[in-house]
């Protein structure tokens, strides 16, 4: 379980948001609405600990992230605005290290449907440099799909420069993980209604 | 533990990977070293006493910048690309993965300059014992020009200008690797045994290799807020 206290953030001179506080339960969906600069990314930065608030708490099953980073990091899998992939490496390669980077056992006829799933097969052995920005973003969404042992998920915009299989793939892919009772906290822009056993919305700069 | 040395391979295996693909990078300050020594003899003349006595040094300073000249897409790409992003997010310590990366720097870019630099050597008259004492000396203190360059490295990621900065953050601290290295072939020279200098690198390098991917981490922490 996750929960904020008091968060507060402040970016500059700007107070992006302050006295923010919720818990999350398996199954529980954080969409985080808001303008742009109204401080979404820094939210999801600090829900990582990429960023450290400038006030308030935030605690992983009771005890404080600081205090069990390893175990929470073990945890937790990250989808930001930069997809994590290397240019000179393949879609195979770029999947294959970085889920050994972050200690995901995988066989190679997984990581295959993984990249079968996000459209990717044929493409595996090309370099990520000739791929489009919709294709970096299905090699990224392919280590999200073999992260479903990482109990939370952590996604800034994950349905940009998707097209709309893609998004649907993509959302079918949260809606099962919050089913089996993972947690998602996610930032979009584009309308994709996503059913969860429980919701929470925030609206940031309201 | 398992976990963190499988973590470290894959950092590795990718940078080596990487450079395989990109080897202008890793050629580039291999042949600024190789040409920075040979100006050398080029400028100074053929006399083989002054050679000698410069040797060491030379190729000593050449080393020290060509260093320096790849350390600053240490971690800039990784910076750019996002995979640093998930370098700190991954379960293991962020200073066992530095780690893993300034040793994939080094197989890189130190430990080509290491083999080449005996041919070098020759240009200055070394003898085959002072040759092998400047191999050894290199093989000691260039992985710790790597470890406290990825300090500076760190330190700078993301800066406008970082390239210069780095270089007056780093240079400096370089200084004693230098004194002792180049001091090792001189000390050769004068017959006096380089043990004492090969001790003092190996005893740096020790201590770098303790706390400079600490430190390194701790920087990149900061940068990438």
């Amino acid at each position: 379980m996750l929960s904020a206290i008091g968060l507060e953030c402040v970016r500059g001179e700007r107070r992006l948001f302050a006295g923010l506080g919720f818990a999350m339960r398996p199954g529980t969906l954080l969409a985080v609405r808001g303008a742009n600069g109204s401080g979404k990314t820094s939210l999801l930065r600090i829900l990582c600990g990429l960023l450290a608030p400038a006030a308030g708490t935030l605690t992983w099953n009771n005890a404080a992230i600081s205090e069990v980073s390893e175990e929470y990091r073990a945890s937790l899998a990250y989808l930001g605005h930069l997809n994590g992939l290397k240019d000179e490496l393949n879609a195979a390669e770029n999947l294959q290290l970085s889920l050994r980077l972050a200690g995901i056992a995988v066989n190679e006829a997984e990581a295959l449907a993984a990249l079968e799933w996000s459209g990717l097969r044929e493409r595996r052995h090309q370099p990520c440099a000739t791929l489009s920005q919709g294709q970096r973003r299905r090699v990224a969404l392919a280590r999200l799909k073999l992260s479903q042992s990482r109990s939370l998920w952590i996604l800034d915009e994950p349905f940009i420069a998707l097209d709309t299989a893609a998004v649907e793939r993509t959302r079918d892919l949260i809606v099962t993980h919050l089913a089996g009772g993972g947690m998602v906290a996610l930032t979009t822009h584009q309308d994709v209604p996503i059913a969860a056993p429980m919701t929470l919305l925030i609206e940031l700069g309201a | 533990m398992s976990g963190v040395l499988d973590a470290m391979a894959s950092v590795i295996a990718r940078d080596l990977r990487i450079a395989m693909r990109r080897r202008a990078d890793v050629m580039t300050s291999l042949i600024f070293f190789v040409i920075v020594v040979s100006l050398f003899p080029l400028g100074i003349g053929a006399d083989p006493v002054l050679l000698r006595t410069l040797g060491p040094g030379v190729v000593w300073v050449a080393a020290l910048l060509a260093c320096m000249l790849a350390l600053a897409r240490l971690f800039a790409n990784d910076h750019a690309d996002g995979t640093l992003e998930q370098m700190v997010l991954a379960p293991q310590p962020l200073s066992m993965l530095v780690l893993a990366k300034t040793a994939a720097h080094w197989l890189t870019t130190g430990l080509p300059l290491v083999i080449i630099a005996p041919l070098l050597g020759l240009q200055f008259n070394l003898d085959a014992e002072a040759l092998l004492i400047l191999l050894a000396s290199l093989l000691l203190g260039t992985p710790t020009l790597s470890l406290i360059g990825g300090i500076g490295a760190a330190l700078t990621l993301g800066l406008r200008g970082g390239g210069a900065l780095l270089a007056l953050l780093v240079l400096p601290l370089y200084i004693p690797v230098l004194i002792f290295g180049a001091g090792a072939v001189e000390a050769t020279a004068a017959a006096l045994g380089a043990g004492a200098h090969l001790s003092i690198l190996g005893a740096l390098l020790l201590g770098t290799l303790v706390f400079a991917p600490w430190a390194t981490a701790l920087a990149l922490r900061i940068a990438i807020e």
